[in-house]
Order: structure tokens, then sequence, then C-alpha cells
């Protein structure tokens, strides 16, 4: 069976010279929820933003599906940047038709339903929410898309603990047996529960990948623990 | 019998616990349909591949059955039911008792002081 994601040699240099990501070699297979950890400036979002094609590689391939990053990837990958795009002037209503009208895949009757579970008015224009609340609403249209690979940048840093319940509910009751989520956060501790697999990621290189109830087993340590000694300062 | 997951256990083994508490207090009754794994695993807010683990070591262990038209339903064999019960609650003495003898309390001292505790929480 092929990798829903393969990275090989995956390579990419700054400016500056130093690679933010080095040989990079990174699997996930299909229908998992794969937890990307790392300090910070160990490069994870650089990984992403390849794995999405807004960053072209210095050397090595990245593949979703079999395909390099481009149209057909795009189709296919759902992606929560850590920073929201959304226009301030528009309602969150005409963020929906927005998305709807970008995806083929996008459910408009989901994301009505997430809004009303989480009290944001489809009325309201982006301007007039809070951080939060404009997180909350970029993470339903996201997660609003039937797609095959869900990459989550920092889902849930800026929301409070009830709505963080609610949204990792989400990502489960969303989940299909053939999609895959990748969820990058310092949060461990809140997301460690909902995960198949962590992959720690140190100075651009995958440093492990394992199984969360395998880490508990074999180190006697949650993630989150097992993580502070791995990357202590 | 809450989904308190905080130990640092495997996740899947602390809710094979869970799941046979469940099962053992009657919450699930003998014979009775399962939720479905997706179902448990949002309402514990665990990842539906560790539920589904879950559920297979306990269709290993017998106490729950898959039925070809139904679904996960629990064992009828109450005996089975019966006999995990006690094991468990075997173990939970056991515990209770070491405990006991490490705060310094004999067997003897450690019944009776039970037996006051019992009478005025009566």
């Amino acid at each position: 069976m092929s990798a829903l994601v393969e990275c090989v040699g995956l390579t990419k240099c700054y400016l500056n010279g130093v690679p933010a990501v080095a040989n990079l070699n990174l699997k996930i297979e299909k229908g998992h929820i794969v937890g990307l950890l790392g300090p910070n400036g160990s490069g994870k979002t650089t990984l992403i933003k390849m794995i999405n094609g807004l960053l072209r590689p210095t050397e090595g391939v990245v593949l979703v599906n079999g395909f390099e990053p481009g149209v057909e990837t795009k189709k296919c990958v759902s992606y929560l940047p850590e920073r929201t795009y959304l226009e301030a002037q528009r309602t969150v209503g005409d963020m929906l038709d927005f998305f709807a009208d970008f995806y083929e895949d996008f459910q408009k009757d989901r994301a009505l339903d997430m809004l009303t579970a989480l009290n944001i008015n489809p009325k309201a224009r982006m301007k007039t929410l809070s951080k939060g609340t404009k997180e909350k609403v970029q993470l339903i249209l996201v997660m609003s898309r039937d797609a095959d690979l869900f990459i989550l940048d920092e889902p849930i840093a800026g929301v409070d603990p009830a709505a963080r319940d609610y949204i990792i509910r989400t990502i489960i009751s969303n989940y299909n047996p053939e999609a895959s989520v990748i969820i990058c956060t310092h949060l461990i501790s809140d997301i460690e529960n909902i995960l198949d697999d962590v992959v720690f990621i140190k100075q651009g290189q995958i440093v492990l990948q394992m199984q969360v109830d395998d880490i508990r087993e074999k180190h006697g340590k949650t993630v989150d623990a097992y993580f502070r000694e791995v990357f202590a300062c | 019998m809450a989904w308190e997951l905080n130990n640092d256990r495997p996740i899947y083994a602390q809710i094979v616990e869970i799941l046979q508490l469940r099962i053992i207090s009657g919450f699930y009754p003998a014979g009775e349909k399962l939720p479905s794994v997706r179902e448990l695993a949002a309402e514990a807010g665990v990842n539906p591949n560790t539920m589904q683990k879950a559920f297979m070591e306990l269709e290993r262990s017998g106490l729950i059955v898959t039925m070809r038209t139904s679904g996960r339903v629990v064992t009828e064999d109450e005996s089975m039911i019966r006999e995990i019960k006690e094991t468990i609650a075997i173990a939970e003495i056991e515990n209770f008792f070491k405990k006991m003898r490490e705060i310094g309390f004999s067997q003897e001292q450690t019944l009776e002081l039970a037996k006051n505790v019992y009478k005025e929480e009566k």
C-alpha cells in the first residue's frame, strides 16, 4: 500500500543557508491522526508548507497521494495555517460561500451545524470577532471539507478549553478511516489521546515516529512528559 | 465511570478497564448492544483506532461478542461477568491491604478499623 504522504530526502534552505528541513524522510499512512511535535524553529511549519505546495523544496520530493504538490493535491488537502487569511470586511457566511465555491468537497451543512454548536452568528463580520472566534471559524471551514488529508497548524492554541474539547470531538467524529490528519501543536497533553502516532522533529529532521501507546508502554510516560525529556533545554 | 484518561499508562489499557467496569457494574447489561466505536471514541475524546483496539482486547477475553447482524454486544454469559467482577474486587482489596500495611496496620487492625468506619458511615 502506498503512503498518503511521502517525503524523501526533503530539504529546504532559506536565504541564510541554514537548512530548516534537512534530508527528511517521512511516511504517513491513510487513516492516521498524527501529531507533528517539535520545539520552536524545528522545521514543523516549513515541512507543512512544503506538503501544501506553499514552499518549494530545495532538494528531495514530497508526494501526496502519489502527486507532487499542485492542483491535484490541493483538491484533497485541507490546510489550517497558523495565521488566518480570512478577509476582515466579509461576514462568516460569505466565507462559507467562498469555500463552497473554491472546494468541491466542502460540506456547507456541516459548517453551519458547527457554527451553531459554537454560537457563532453567520451574519457577523470577521473583523467584529475575537481572535479565538476567528480561529474557530477558520477551523470550521477547514474541517468541513471531505479531504483526504487535513493539516492543522496550531488548531487549538487560541481557543478556550471548552471549545478545545468540542474541536477535538469534531476531529474525531468527522474522522473517516481513509483520511489522515496531521496536527502540529505545542499543547501536547490536550491532543495526545486522539493521536495514533507522534512524529518528533528536531533541527529539520525526524528523530522519532512512534505510536502513542507504544511510547507510554516503553517509556512509562505520557507523550507530553516524554517530549519534555527528549527536548529538555 | 467517566473517561478519565490522565495517567501515563497506555490509553487503550485504560479504556479496557473503564469498559470492563461499565460491563461488570451493569451500566452495559449482559446481552446488550454496545455503542459504536466512533460514538464511544467521540465520547471519550480518544482516537477511534485506540477504541477499536480496546474492543478487540475485550473480544479476546470474551466479554464482548461480535454478532454478524447486530454489531457488538456484551456477552450473555453472566457467570463470566461475575467471575471478572470478583477478580477485580479481590485485586482492589489486596491493594487496599497492601496500602494499609504500608501505613502500619496489621490485617486485624485494618478489618477492625474498616468495621468502625462502615458503622459510622451508616
